[in-house]
């Protein structure tokens, strides 16, 4: 099998790399690809489902080594391969991160949700996982008042809740609904997933697992036991299995009009 | 020029203490359910995730906003020269603080994390309006306060220079305030209802509106107490015209605000909520700003004869606010309880209320906390005319 | 004249007074009064700083360490809260760790006594997780890292 020096590139650098066999590209698919050398990458694609890429995408760093700028970490979410009763990625999400069902639809935290998407016209519908899209020039990061909404230098959007007083604008700011306040007072939070009472919150990208050298908890449920529509990777390394795929296949960034440069691409919405 | 002689609130009716003491309840309900609401968590309030800024904000934008406007009388009367303003000018100053004063209580008790106003205060992102707002509200408590410092001390009050130029500083400083606290909705551009640079002149002429009418108010209810009239006929006059005025620009920048976004068709669906079919949102954007905020209080002021009495000049004051608070309501919750457009043209559907209109039902805690910013400025005013000379003397 | 007397007997007077009180107090920091808390002692033989050094600066050390893990994505180990938590669990009744609701949390012994009120927990869970304990603890063995970030500290105001 072509699999292993095709991806040989995107191995570089310490990064695991798998080779599964799998799914087969469906042939609309083949329309958005273009060039001599996007041809030699079907045949690659052709042979490897996103889960093959090992468990440790993202090259751990020291744990004394501060996150760097030359990284852009990002997803590419394949919605023709996440199915529309699955929840896996989000029952992975609230187990990582701790944040559940209390019982109040209305105030309960979402990190990350599951969009069913309908075309009223014909009745065509997708679905897909929607959470913080990781801006470059994220909104909530430009409106907060004290500076707890910030942009990592790998480019995770977080929260510093120490400096986060609750005032909720970030959320008035967000395309997309990402953010959640914590309404009510909680206790036995994931010790690397801090959270509580009057701050606001949204998905960190795992930023935990991502800085032990792990990818997120989404992806890797997705991968395991979803549809394998979910890769994570770093934008930035163009032999990174996701650079490649974002430079191979015609990608879709929701509210791309805004000009936020996001760090999550969709195919096939 | 005679010169203006002002009073201290000395002989009133024993209501004046009515009205104190009820504000005073007022305001311990208020304290007591923001302790409420920061002990047990926003869950006691009808906030949720979709629609994040509530019933607080409400009142505490509709304060703010007051604020600046309620400084329009001092600004007429040493910047633009008209002596015959002169003498609301102390009250409108004293005023502008007791409001902004009350809006920002509001605001800072309805905060996740009150007990971290020491970070709000020490740590800035400056790209956030924000951020610049917190700037602005306190820069323009302290500009006012000298301002009434210079119309007041007797040194400093022997030229008008000193109140001309404070004054001055004042009238520019506020209409930037205001331009803030209008971008703060005007610089989302993630809203379908927001996202627009005529916010901020919108908030200017309701800043405008609302400003006067609590001073109208305020004159006639302080007068009302003390069994005087400090509002001369000329002088009601005016406050007529002006509030006729502003009224009629807040309906002209809505009009024009409405109709740009009809014009675009990506816009319809917010304008068919906000206008058509939103429910509580449409009814108080046609009865309650427009209606009663607007054309009848206008109806009452143009009437031949009963638009001059004054109780009549009292009334559509009251109908002004009214319709102000149902016009910041429509703004900031109606606003927020529209989707988010993630797919154009799709219908979305999620556990997370995507594609629906949010549900919101403002709560009794954060109703109380709301009103209790009113009373802030209410006892506020109400302690500083006892204690120095603020208000006019009783008008010939 | 007679007030600058005054003010050099005052002076005089609290110097002597600091002197008595000093070594009193020095004592007193061993542990020895009745009255003084007595924190539970972490497990291993000995924290990641000096315990009298740790007594003085571990706000210091913790709000460092807590930008840097946030901001910058530093995870070390050493002056991180998760490693205190992990370390100085306290067993309630249920042989459970306790949280930071009860008296005998260890953050609380001090804390109640010079009533200085935590913020951490509002969202840091007070108590390991369970199955977690203090075996999750990487080898105390300070990384140069640590040690940089301990040297910044000691460097800080005393």
């Amino acid at each position: 099998m072509s699999c292993g020096s095709k991806s040989g590139a995107g191995c570089a650098s310490g990064k695991g790399c798998g080779c599964a066999g799998g799914q087969t590209v469906d042939a609309a698919r083949r329309d958005f690809l273009h060039g001599a050398a996007a041809s030699a990458v079907t045949l690659l694609a052709a042979g490897v489902t996103l889960y093959s890429f090992g468990p440790a995408p993202a090259a751990a760093r020291a744990p004394g080594e501060r996150a760097s700028s030359s990284v852009r970490y990002g997803l590419l979410i394949d919605a023709a391969k996440c199915g529309d009763g699955c929840n896996e990625c989000v029952t992975a999400c609230q187990t990582e991160n701790g944040w559940r069902d209390s019982g109040h639809p209305q105030t309960d935290a979402q990190w990350i949700r599951k969009l069913t998407v309908k075309n009223p016209k014909n009745g065509a519908t997708f679905s897909l996982p929607m959470m913080c899209q990781h801006c470059t020039d994220a909104p909530c990061v430009d409106v907060c008042p004290t500076g707890a909404s910030f942009r990592r230098a790998d480019g995770i959007v977080l929260v510093d809740k120490h400096t986060c007083i609750g005032c909720r604008y970030c959320m008035m700011a967000c395309p997309y609904k990402a953010r959640s306040f914590v309404h009510e007072p909680l206790t036995d939070q994931k010790a690397h997933a801090p959270r509580g009472k009057g701050t606001v919150e949204s998905c960190t990208l795992c930023v935990h697992r991502v800085d032990a050298g792990r990818i997120p908890a989404c992806v890797e449920a997705c991968n395991d036991t979803g549809g394998g529509a979910m890769l994570f990777g770093d934008l930035n390394d163009p032999n990174s299995e996701i650079a490649k795929r974002i430079a191979t296949y015609r990608t879709t960034r929701i509210r791309a009009d805004l000009g936020c440069d996001p760090g999550v691409y969709y195919r096939n919405i | 020029m005679a010169k203006i002689a002002y009073q201290k609130l000395h002989t009133h009716r024993p209501h004046y203490w009515g009205v104190i003491a009820l504000n005073a309840v007022i305001l311990a309900a208020g304290l007591g359910a923001a302790y409420y609401m920061e002990h047990r968590g926003h869950i006691v309030t009808g906030m949720n995730n979709q629609v994040v800024w509530g019933m607080p904000h409400v009142f505490a934008v509709f304060l703010i906003v007051a604020a600046s406007g309620a400084l329009n009388i001092a600004s007429v009367s040493s910047v633009f020269n008209r002596a015959e303003y002169k003498p609301y000018a102390r009250l409108s100053g004293v005023l502008a603080i007791a409001l902004l004063i009350g809006g920002l209580a509001v605001l800072v008790l309805d905060l996740g994390r009150p007990d971290r106003l020491i970070v709000a205060m020490t740590t800035y992102n400056f790209k956030s309006i924000f951020a610049w707002n917190i700037f602005l509200y306190v820069g323009f408590l302290v500009i006012v306060a000298a301002y009434l410092f210079v119309m007041m001390d007797s040194y400093a009050s022997r030229s008008n220079l000193a109140a001309k130029a404070v004054g001055g500083l004042a009238f520019g400083w506020r209409l930037v305030l205001t331009t803030g606290t209008g971008s703060i909705f005007g610089w989302l551009v993630a809203r379908e209802a927001y996202d627009a640079a005529i916010m901020a002149p919108l908030f200017i002429a309701a800043s405008l509106l609302y400003g006067t009418a609590f001073t109208v108010l305020a004159l006639m209810l302080m007068g009302q107490a003390m069994r005087q009239r400090l509002m001369s006929d000329e002088m009601a006059g005016r406050l007529r015209g002006l509030m006729a005025i502003f009224a009629l620009a807040v309906l002209y920048v809505t009009a024009v605000h409405h109709l740009t976004k009809l014009y675009a068709s990506e816009r319809h669906g917010i304008e068919r909520f906000l206008l058509l079919d939103g429910g509580i949102y449409t009814v108080l954007f046609w009865v309650g700003q427009i209606l009663i905020g607007g054309i009848l209080p206008l109806a009452i002021l143009a009437a031949p004869r009963l638009g001059h009495g004054r109780t009549a000049i009292g009334v559509a004051a009251g109908l002004f606010l009214i319709g102000g608070l149902a016009q910041m309501y429509v703004i900031i919750i109606g606003g927020q309880a529209f989707p988010l457009i993630l797919f154009p043209g799709m219908q979305v559907t999620s556990s997370f209320f995507d594609g629906q209109v949010a549900t919101y039902r403002a709560s009794l805690p954060e109703i109380l906390l709301g009103l209790s910013g009113l009373s802030i400025a209410v006892l506020v005013i109400g302690f500083a005319v006892k204690l120095l000379p603020f208000l006019p003397q009783p008008a010939r | 004249m007679a007030r600058a007397v005054g003010k050099w007997v005052a002076a005089s007077a609290f110097a002597l007074l600091a002197g008595l009180v000093a070594p009193a107090l020095d004592g007193a920091y061993a542990g020895d009064a009745p009255w003084l808390p007595k924190p539970a002692r972490g497990q291993g033989d000995k924290c990641v700083a000096d315990t009298d050094w740790m007594r003085r600066n571990h706000m210091t050390a913790l709000l460092q360490q807590r930008d840097l893990t946030v901001h910058d994505g530093i995870r070390t180990m050493r002056f991180s809260l998760k490693g205190c938590i992990a370390c100085h669990a306290v067993k309630g009744a249920d042989e459970q760790p306790v949280t930071a609701e009860s008296p005998k949390h260890f953050c609380r012994t001090c804390h109640d006594y010079a009533a200085v009120r935590v913020d951490c927990f509002e969202c840091h869970a007070s108590r390991p997780e369970a199955g977690a304990g203090a075996a999750a603890l990487p080898a105390r063995a300070a990384t140069p890292e640590a040690e940089t970030l301990a040297r910044y500290v000691r460097s800080l105001k005393p």
